[in-house]
């Protein structure tokens, strides 16, 4: 316990204080007598590129609502940019898991990233050379000049993702929030759409907050880790972070790290009362995507 | 030539003050619920918009037992419906559609009543054919002018809120993550919709209002991928089925069974369903089809692009 607190309180960007692009200040989140989120924090930079691992049900989502003003924290507080709550909007720009959008609405790749410029906009848009300039631009930017117009229901799950990103980009948010834009990809277009983000948080100096349930994929190019489980969270640099003693303080349970070819394996340890229950096998937690969450994050 | 034109229009249509009053009066009419039944579809509320309509007999009905004209209970009742719609609960799709239902439920249940003693206190149905086929002939004066402020009322809604509105029919979360005030911006669509439908059940009946509203913009998104232009096309689409059907109607007053006329609804209901079959063959090309000829023209355009 003492060393998880240890890694809380020293995450960088704490101390310094403001130069921040996303300060988590003690967050939690009481929903149906639960915690859904306990005493979460952490700090963001420019540029930074920050991955929220945790498996579901963690708290992942509840969080980035908290961030995005969607959900109210019960304790603690959330600062972006120093922007009010109200004026959050201006300084995030958001990428949801999926849209669920008919292949039959008349809405295009470039008619959803122009509205990521101006769609809270009261009145038409006039057709405007700058306007279209900058949407052009941007779906370059993510690789989705091929599809601008295409319908965005007909697109698939990657290209729909790129679409997604440029919507949230073309406002030059300081803070780029995603929600799993990696679940239900291919093992290509993660590894796209990976390149394209880490390549995006350094030309823009935007900050980046990744959701994935897989720690894999972002470990090439993340700079920290905001590590999560059952409410709870550990940020730092992966190397302080994803440590069997942090770990094993975060799930409740204990819990070995396994470094694989340059990947990592979170597992749940043999021989320890807590942790299994009836199956003594020694069970991965993070490199299966399908499989582990029930059996091993010692939830409730 | 002029013989063409005279079996075309029957003699006497241009200069026949109530068929005049019906192409100015129906073409509002269309026009309104042409835009915004497309923002109706976009939004999954053609079932929302097939309630308004239902309960807007209610008030077509109960302001006939008053004695004022049916456009004020038509769109009264329906802003209240969809006030009372919201508030119930219209942020879930299920939600939505349990509310829709209970409060036309209840809707069609006071119509039954009202037409009722309308029947028997006048002992004519006169009150039911107008309520529930609409009077586009016979619209005066004062009833066009106030269906002109609720044109204007519905069409500065969706002009205001087009962007809100395109965008958290796409996807809530992105338009909260943008700024937008989701929840206002539905309710205010809700109230356009009814506005939209009073006037439809002004021109071509209340049972056959939502036909102007649902038919012309389903057979809109078949014809472009722009959305802009999908309102245009559904707008273009209403107006011609009215007009096209007012014409009709004129001309069938020699027509048989009864050589009394046939009623100018059904002609535009037909009109907007031949409409909506027509879009079907024009749109039989698969989407993906389209997509592909979109991106050859882009790569060829930029070639250096190609595979980004």
């Amino acid at each position: 316990m003492a060393e998880r607190d240890a890694v809380i309180t020293t995450g960088p960007g704490l101390a310094a204080g403001r130069q921040e692009t996303l300060a988590v200040e003690g967050v939690s989140v009481r929903l149906g007598g639960r915690d859904v989120l306990h005493d979460v924090r952490f700090a963001i930079r420019a540029g930074e590129f920050v991955g929220l691992i945790g498996s579901n049900g963690a708290g992942k989502t509840t969080l980035l609502r908290v961030i995005l003003g969607l959900q109210k924290p019960s304790a603690g507080q959330v600062r972006v940019g120093g922007a009010a709550r109200a004026r959050r909007h201006a300084a995030i720009g958001y990428v949801p898991q999926k849209i669920e959008l008919d292949p039959d609405m008349p809405l295009r790749a470039r008619d959803l990233v122009g509205l990521g410029l101006d769609g809270n906009r009261f009145g038409i848009p006039l057709p405007s050379r700058g306007r279209r300039g900058l949407v052009d631009e941007m779906l370059h930017a993510v690789g989705a000049a091929a599809f601008a117009n295409a319908r965005v229901g007909t697109l698939s799950g990657g290209e729909q993702q790129r679409v997604m990103i440029a919507h949230a980009l073309i406002s030059n948010p300081r803070l780029l929030l995603l929600d799993e834009p990696l679940a239900n990809l291919d093992l290509r277009s993660e590894q796209e759409i990976v390149s394209l983000l880490a390549r995006i948080s350094k030309e823009r100096g935007v900050a980046v907050l990744i959701s994935a349930h897989e720690i894999n994929p972002l470990l090439p190019i993340m700079d920290r880790v905001v590590y999560m489980a059952a409410g709870r969270a550990a940020s730092g640099t992966t190397g302080e972070v994803v440590r069997p003693e942090v770990l094993t303080g975060l799930y409740g349970h204990h819990v070995d790290v396994i470094h694989l070819h340059g990947r990592v394996l979170v597992v749940a340890g043999r021989g320890d009362e807590t942790a299994v229950g009836p199956r003594d096998d020694t069970h991965v937690l993070h490199a299966d995507q399908a499989a582990p969450d029930r059996d091993c994050e010692g939830r409730r | 030539m002029n013989a063409i034109l005279r079996a075309v229009f029957e003699p006497g249509f241009f200069t026949s003050a109530p068929v005049r009053g019906a192409l100015l009066a129906g073409g509002m009419a269309a026009l309104v619920s042409g835009i915004v039944g497309t923002f109706a579809v976009l939004r999954g509320q053609s079932y929302a918009g097939h309630a308004l309509a239902d309960i807007s007999v209610t008030g077509g009905s109960a302001s006939y037992l008053v004695g004022i004209t049916p456009l004020w209970g038509f769109a009264g009742v329906g802003v209240v419906a969809a006030a009372a719609m919201d508030l119930i609960g219209v942020q879930r799709r299920r939600g939505r559609d349990l509310a829709t239902g209970i409060v036309r439920g209840a809707g069609l249940g006071l119509a039954a009543l009202f037409l009722y003693w309308g029947t028997a206190s006048t002992s004519t149905t006169g009150a039911t054919v107008t309520v529930l086929f609409g009077s586009i002939f016979t619209i005066t004066g004062s009833t066009a002018a106030v269906a002109a402020v609720f044109a204007a009322a519905a069409l500065g809604i969706v002009v205001v809120l087009y962007r809100p509105l395109l965008l958290s029919s796409a996807s809530p979360d992105l338009a909260f993550a943008r700024g937008v005030r989701v929840r206002a911006t539905g309710a205010l669509c809700l109230v356009a919709i009814a506005l939209a439908v009073s006037l439809s059940a002004l021109t071509i009946g209340a049972i056959l209002s939502t036909a102007l509203l649902v038919g012309p913009a389903a057979a809109a998104l078949r014809l472009t991928s722009r959305p802009g232009l999908a309102v245009l096309w559904s707008a273009v689409l209403g107006l011609a089925a009215t007009w096209l059907g007012v014409l009709l109607a004129y001309d069938s007053y020699y027509w048989p069974p009864v050589h009394q006329g046939w009623p100018v609804s059904f002609f535009v209901v037909a009109l907007v369903l031949l409409f909506y079959l027509l879009s079907q063959f024009a749109a039989l090309r698969p989407p993906g089809v389209r997509r592909e000829a979109a991106s050859a023209r882009l790569t060829a355009a930029r070639p250096d692009e190609a595979g980004a």
